[in-house]
C-alpha cells in the first residue's frame, strides 16, 4: 500500500463523531455548508437508541421536560442546556429526528412529555423520543396487553426473565420464552449484531416468524431484543409484524448494541453521500489554531491527512471518548489545551456513595464557553475566535444522572453550528 | 449430631460467632474432634479483616525485630499450613530490601533477629536482589531472602467450612446477626439472632459459645456481660495492581510503615499497608489520601509503581489486643492473640479468641478448640496440624487463573462466560449457587463474589455484574425486583474500592459504568421493597 498525504478543505470542521458531532454535521449540511467530520465514534456504540432530553432533575423523575428546562434555567444557570432557548431545543430535536427518519432510521417526533421506555433489566427510563422499532412497547405496556417476550439461547446478558420479573408488578400480562435463533442455536454464544444482520435476509425472518408463531398463544404483542436489522430496521420491523400479525417491539440490549451500530453505520454511509468529508475512525492527532483558520492533522492507514477549515466545532466528548483525560490529580482537555473547570483534587472527584443522588463532582467538570459557544482557555478568553464546543465535553452538566445526553448533544451542536456560521 | 430446628430454634454443641479465618478455623478444629457447630456471621465469610488483608503468609521476618514471639509463631504456623493446605498457598518466597535513606543499622540487625526466631534468612547482594526481582530500585543497598508465602484467605475459610460440614454436618449461617444472649446461672443458654435479610428471629441453643468476631469481638463479649476484652482498631488500606509486579513478596527492610509490602496475589500484586487507629468499625473504606501515600512510599522500593495501573483499594481493621498501659499506636501493638475463658466473668461456657494474625489462625483455633472440647468432656486431640484440608468443586473458584483453565479444558460451547476479565463461566456460578458453603436462596452478588473471582478483574464488576444478574434471573435464583437491588448493592460496594484509584485509564471505565448503571438501567432510582 502506498501511503499518500491527503489534504481537505472545508468551511466547517467537526471534531468528534458521537451524537453531538453527527448532529453538528447534519445541521451544517442543512445550511448548505461544506463539512468535514473527523474523530472516532467513541461512546455512540453504547446508546440504547433512545433520545433523552431531560429525565431527572433535582426534584426527581421529570414528566414534562419543557417545564423542567424552565426550572433548570433558574436552578442551574450555568447548565449548557439552560443556555439554549426552548424553541431552539425544539427545533434542533425535531430537525435531528426528522433527518434520521429520512435517512431510514425512523424516530417518533418529540412530544410534549417524556415517555417511560423499557430497559433490558425491566426498569423504565424517562426519554423523549424512541426509534419506531421500540415505540410499540409503550402502548402495549399502557394497555397491559398480554405480551410475549422472546429471548435467545446464547445471547449472553439479555434475560427476558429478568425483564419480566422486574416489570411484572406493573405489567402482569407479560410472559417469556427462550428459543434458538435459526441456524445459530447450537448453544454457543451469539451476538446481537450478527442476529440483526441475519434478519435483513427475508428467509431468516420467515424462519424466525415460524419459530415464534406457535408460541404466541393469546399474546397481543411481541417483544424481542434489539436485533431487527442494522440498515433497514423499519423495514425489517414492518415485515416481521406482518408475518406475525401482532405489534412487535424491540428492547435495547446491553451495549455495545445494535441501536448504536445503526446510528454509526447510518452516519458513515449517508453523510459522505451528502458531501461530508468523513474520517470517522481516526482521532485528530494535532489541532493547530492559526490566525487564518484551524488545521487538524491525523493519520489513517493510507497516510497523513490534513484538514483546513475556517471554523471548527469541538465535540470530543468526555473520558470514554477521549475528550478529557486525567492523571492522579488533574483533569485535562486533550486537543486544544482548553481550561477545564474541575473539583479541587481527586478526593473531590467522587462522592463516598456511588448512587448519591447529587452525582459526582467529576461529572460536572468540563470545558466552559462564552455566550457564542466558544471554549475558553486558561486565561478565560476564547481559545480561538472560530473554535466552538458542543456536547458532553461541556462543564456544569451531569448528562448521566440527568438523562440529558442526547438533548445536550443535539441542542448545543445546534447552537455551536449557529455561532460558527454566523457572520459578523 | 444434626442441628435440629423447631420453631426458629436451632440446637448445637458449639456456636461460633464470626466467619473469618479464626471462626471457621475453630469450626473445623471442633468438627475434627467430632463436635457439631453452628457458625454465624452478620454478613458473610471473610467480611472483616480476613477478607481485608494482603494474603501474606508471614515467614515471621517482618516481626523478627519488634515482636520475636509472634515471629517464631508465624514461622511454625506457616510451615504447618504449607503442609496441610498447599492448594491455598503460593510458596513464592520473600525479599527484604533496604533502600537509600533507610537505617543501615536496622538492616544489619535484621538477619540476627531472624536467626533468633528460627527464620531462615539469606543475605543477597543488591545486584542479586535485582536479578531475582527486576522491578527493584537501583537504590537498594541491603537485601535478604526469607521464606514468605501468600495464602488465599477466601479459599482457606471456604475449605474450613466445607470440611466442618462434611465431618459433623455443622452449619454456616450467613447474614445472621447476634442480637443478645440469654444468660442464666453462669451459663449462656442461647443466642438470639436475626436474619438481616428477612428480619426473622433465630434462636440458637448451644452448650458452648465461642466469640471469634474479630474486630467485633469486644462488642460480642459485652453482649455476654464481659468487659475484659479490649481491642485497638487499626485500619489498614491496600491497593491492587492490574498485573503482577514481583514474583516474590517484597518487604521494605525498616520498621513497619506505609507502603512497605508488595505481595503477589496470583495475577495481581497488592501494595500495603497503612495503619491508622479508628474509633468506629462502621463505614471503613479506603481514601484518596491513603492511596497516594501508599504509591509515594512504594515507589522508593519499586519505581514502576509510579506508573502502575491500580484497579482497586480496600481496607480492613486489624483487631489488636490492647495490653494494659499500652499506647494507642497500631504499629507497635502486639500481633499476638489471647484466649479468654471468661471464668472470672462468672461464665462457664463462653470463650473469646481475639487478636492474632491470618498466619496464626490455626493455632488460635487449636487453643480455642482445646478449651471448648475440654468443657464439652471431649478428649479428642487437635488434628488440624496434620490433617490436610480436602477441597471440593464449589470452592475452587477463588483461585486466580483456575476458571479460565477449567473453561478451556472443558470445551463446552454452551457454557457462556459471565465475567470476562476473570473468565468465570456460567457453570462456575451454578456450582457456587448450589453447593458452596453459605449458598442460600436468592444468593447475593456480593456472596457469589466472595466465593469466586467475579468482579475482581479490571472492570471490578461494573460489566460482569450485569451479565451475572441476567444469568441468575435465567436460573430463577432471582425472580423479583430484589435481584436488581443485589446488583445495585454490589456495584455500590465495588465502587468504594475503585473511586480512590480512579485516574488515568480507569476514568473512562468508571464513566462508562455509571452510564450503564444509572443512565441506562436506572439503578440510582430503583423502587425500594415495600
Amino acid at each position: 500500500m502506498i501511503k499518500q498525504p491527503r489534504h481537505h478543505r472545508a468551511e466547517l470542521l467537526v471534531i468528534g463523531s458521537g451524537l453531538a458531532g453527527m448532529a453538528a454535521s447534519l445541521f451544517a449540511l442543512d445550511r448548505g455548508v461544506e463539512v468535514a467530520l473527523v474523530g472516532n465514534t467513541g461512546a455512540i456504540a453504547f446508546t440504547t437508541g433512545y433520545l433523552d432530553l431531560l429525565g431527572y432533575d433535582g426534584k426527581g423523575l421529570v414528566h414534562d421536560p419543557w417545564q423542567a428546562l424552565a426550572r433548570l434555567r433558574e436552578d442551574e444557570p450555568r447548565h449548557p442546556l439552560g443556555n439554549v432557548a426552548e424553541d431552539d431545543i425544539r427545533d434542533a430535536f425535531t430537525r435531528f429526528t426528522r433527518a434520521l427518519t429520512e435517512m431510514g432510521l425512523g424516530y417518533a417526533a418529540p412530544g410534549p412529555r417524556n415517555v417511560l421506555a423499557l430497559t433490558p433489566a425491566g426498569t423504565l427510563k424517562p426519554t423523549l423520543s424512541l426509534p419506531l422499532t421500540m415505540q410499540p412497547a409503550l402502548a402495549a405496556m399502557a394497555r397491559g396487553l398480554d405480551t410475549l417476550v422472546v429471548d435467545f439461547i446464547g445471547l449472553n446478558g439479555f434475560s427476558a426473565r429478568e425483564l419480566v420479573a422486574n416489570l411484572a408488578p406493573r405489567w402482569p400480562g407479560l410472559r417469556t420464552q427462550r428459543i434458538g435463533f435459526p441456524d445459530m442455536d447450537s448453544g454457543a454464544e451469539v451476538y446481537a449484531e450478527v442476529l440483526a444482520r441475519a434478519l435483513e435476509v427475508p428467509a431468516t425472518r420467515q424462519r424466525l416468524a415460524e419459530r415464534i408463531r406457535p408460541l404466541l398463544g393469546s399474546a397481543k404483542a411481541l417483544g424481542l431484543p434489539a436485533i431487527l436489522g442494522v440498515h433497514r430496521p423499519d423495514h425489517v420491523h414492518r415485515e416481521l409484524q406482518s408475518l406475525l400479525g401482532v405489534p412487535v417491539f424491540e428492547i435495547p440490549t446491553m451495549p455495545p448494541a445494535v441501536p448504536g451500530v445503526r446510528l454509526r453505520e447510518l452516519f458513515e454511509t449517508r453523510l459522505p453521500q451528502r458531501g461530508v468529508a468523513l474520517e470517522p475512525q481516526h482521532k485528530v492527532k494535532r489541532l493547530e489554531l492559526l490566525p487564518q483558520g484551524i488545521t487538524a492533522r491525523l493519520e489513517d492507514p493510507y497516510g497523513e491527512v490534513t484538514i483546513e477549515a475556517a471554523a471548527a466545532v469541538l465535540a470530543t466528548g468526555r473520558f470514554t471518548s477521549g475528550g478529557l483525560s486525567a492523571d492522579s490529580d488533574r483533569i485535562r482537555e486533550t486537543l486544544a489545551n482548553l481550561a477545564v473547570v474541575q473539583p479541587e483534587g481527586r478526593a473531590a472527584w467522587h462522592r463516598a456513595d456511588y448512587f448519591d443522588p447529587r452525582g459526582h463532582g467529576i461529572n460536572r467538570a468540563g470545558v466552559t464557553v462564552d455566550e457564542r459557544w466558544r471554549p475558553l482557555d486558561a486565561a478565560g478568553k476564547p481559545a480561538h475566535p472560530r473554535l466552538f464546543a458542543a456536547g458532553s465535553l461541556l462543564a456544569h452538566q451531569d448528562w448521566i444522572r440527568q438523562r440529558c445526553g442526547a438533548g445536550l448533544a443535539i441542542a448545543t451542536a445546534y447552537k455551536a453550528v449557529d455561532a460558527a456560521l454566523a457572520r459578523g | 449430631m444434626r442441628a435440629t430446628r423447631h420453631g426458629g430454634v436451632l440446637e448445637t454443641e458449639a456456636l461460633i460467632i464470626g466467619g473469618g479465618a479464626t471462626g471457621t478455623g475453630v469450626m473445623r478444629d471442633l468438627a475434627l474432634r467430632g463436635i457439631h457447630c453452628i457458625l454465624i456471621d452478620r454478613r458473610d465469610l471473610n467480611a472483616g479483616a480476613s477478607g481485608g488483608n494482603h494474603g501474606l503468609l508471614h515467614s515471621g521476618a517482618r516481626y523478627a525485630v519488634g515482636d520475636p514471639d509472634t515471629a517464631a509463631e508465624c514461622r511454625r504456623e506457616g510451615d504447618i499450613l504449607k503442609a496441610v493446605a498447599p492448594e491455598c498457598i503460593d510458596a513464592c518466597g520473600g525479599l527484604f530490601v533496604a533502600v537509600e535513606g533507610d537505617d543501615p543499622e536496622y538492616a544489619e540487625r535484621f538477619s540476627e533477629h531472624c536467626r533468633t526466631a528460627g527464620i531462615e534468612c539469606t543475605t543477597v547482594t543488591p545486584a542479586e536482589a535485582r536479578e531475582l526481582e527486576p522491578c527493584l530500585s537501583e537504590k537498594v543497598f541491603a537485601a535478604y531472602r526469607v521464606p514468605d508465602a501468600t495464602v488465599d484467605p477466601f479459599r482457606i475459610t471456604l475449605e474450613n467450612v466445607n470440611h466442618a460440614q462434611q465431618l459433623t454436618q455443622s452449619l454456616f449461617l450467613a447474614h445472621t446477626e447476634l442480637e443478645r444472649f440469654v444468660v442464666d446461672d453462669g451459663t449462656v443458654r442461647s443466642a438470639i439472632c436475626r436474619d438481616t435479610r428477612t428480619g426473622e428471629t433465630i434462636t440458637i441453643r448451644a452448650r458452648q459459645v465461642v466469640n471469634a468476631a474479630g474486630a467485633w469481638a469486644m462488642r460480642v463479649a459485652r453482649l455476654a456481660g464481659c468487659s475484659g476484652v479490649e481491642l485497638l482498631y487499626s485500619k489498614g488500606t491496600l491497593i491492587i495492581s492490574n498485573a503482577r509486579i514481583g514474583r516474590r513478596v517484597i518487604n521494605r527492610l525498616r520498621r513497619p510503615g506505609d507502603g512497605d509490602i508488595l505481595v503477589p496475589g496470583g495475577t495481581v500484586s497488592l501494595l500495603g499497608t497503612t495503619s491508622e487507629t479508628v474509633q468506629s468499625l462502621d463505614d471503613v473504606h479506603p481514601t484518596v489520601a491513603e492511596v497516594d501515600r501508599l504509591v509515594a512510599e512504594g515507589v522508593a522500593m519499586v519505581p514502576q509503581i509510579a506508573h502502575t495501573r491500580f484497579i482497586r483499594a480496600f481496607s480492613g481493621v486489624r483487631p489488636l489486643l490492647m495490653a494494659a498501659g499500652a499506647d494507642a499506636d497500631g504499629r507497635k501493638a502486639s500481633r499476638g492473640f489471647s484466649l479468654f475463658d471468661h471464668e472470672s466473668d462468672g461464665l462457664a461456657n463462653f470463650a473469646t479468641v481475639a487478636g492474632g494474625k491470618l498466619t496464626t489462625f490455626r493455632l488460635m483455633a487449636e487453643k480455642t478448640g482445646d478449651l471448648v472440647a475440654r468443657r464439652l468432656g471431649n478428649s479428642e486431640p487437635c488434628k488440624t496440624a496434620s490433617t490436610p484440608l480436602p477441597s471440593a468443586d464449589a470452592i475452587r473458584w477463588t483461585e486466580p487463573g483456575f476458571a479460565p483453565r477449567y473453561w478451556a479444558a472443558r470445551r463446552e460451547p454452551g457454557d457462556l462466560i459471565v465475567c470476562e476479565c476473570e473468565m468465570v463461566p456460567a457453570s462456575a456460578i451454578d456450582s457456587i449457587v448450589e453447593n458452596a458453603p453459605g449458598a442460600d436462596s436468592q444468593m447475593s452478588l456480593n456472596a457469589i463474589a466472595v466465593r469466586s473471582r467475579v468482579g475482581k478483574g479490571t472492570c471490578q464488576g461494573a460489566f460482569c455484574s450485569l451479565r451475572l444478574t441476567s444469568h441468575l434471573y435465567d436460573r430463577q435464583v432471582y425472580d423479583s425486583p430484589a435481584g436488581l437491588r443485589h446488583t445495585r448493592d454490589f456495584v455500590a460496594q465495588r465502587f468504594k474500592g475503585v473511586a480512590p484509584v480512579a485516574w488515568g485509564e480507569h476514568l473512562p471505565q468508571l464513566e462508562l459504568a455509571e452510564a450503564l448503571h444509572c443512565g441506562l438501567l436506572g439503578l440510582d432510582h430503583l423502587a425500594e421493597d415495600t
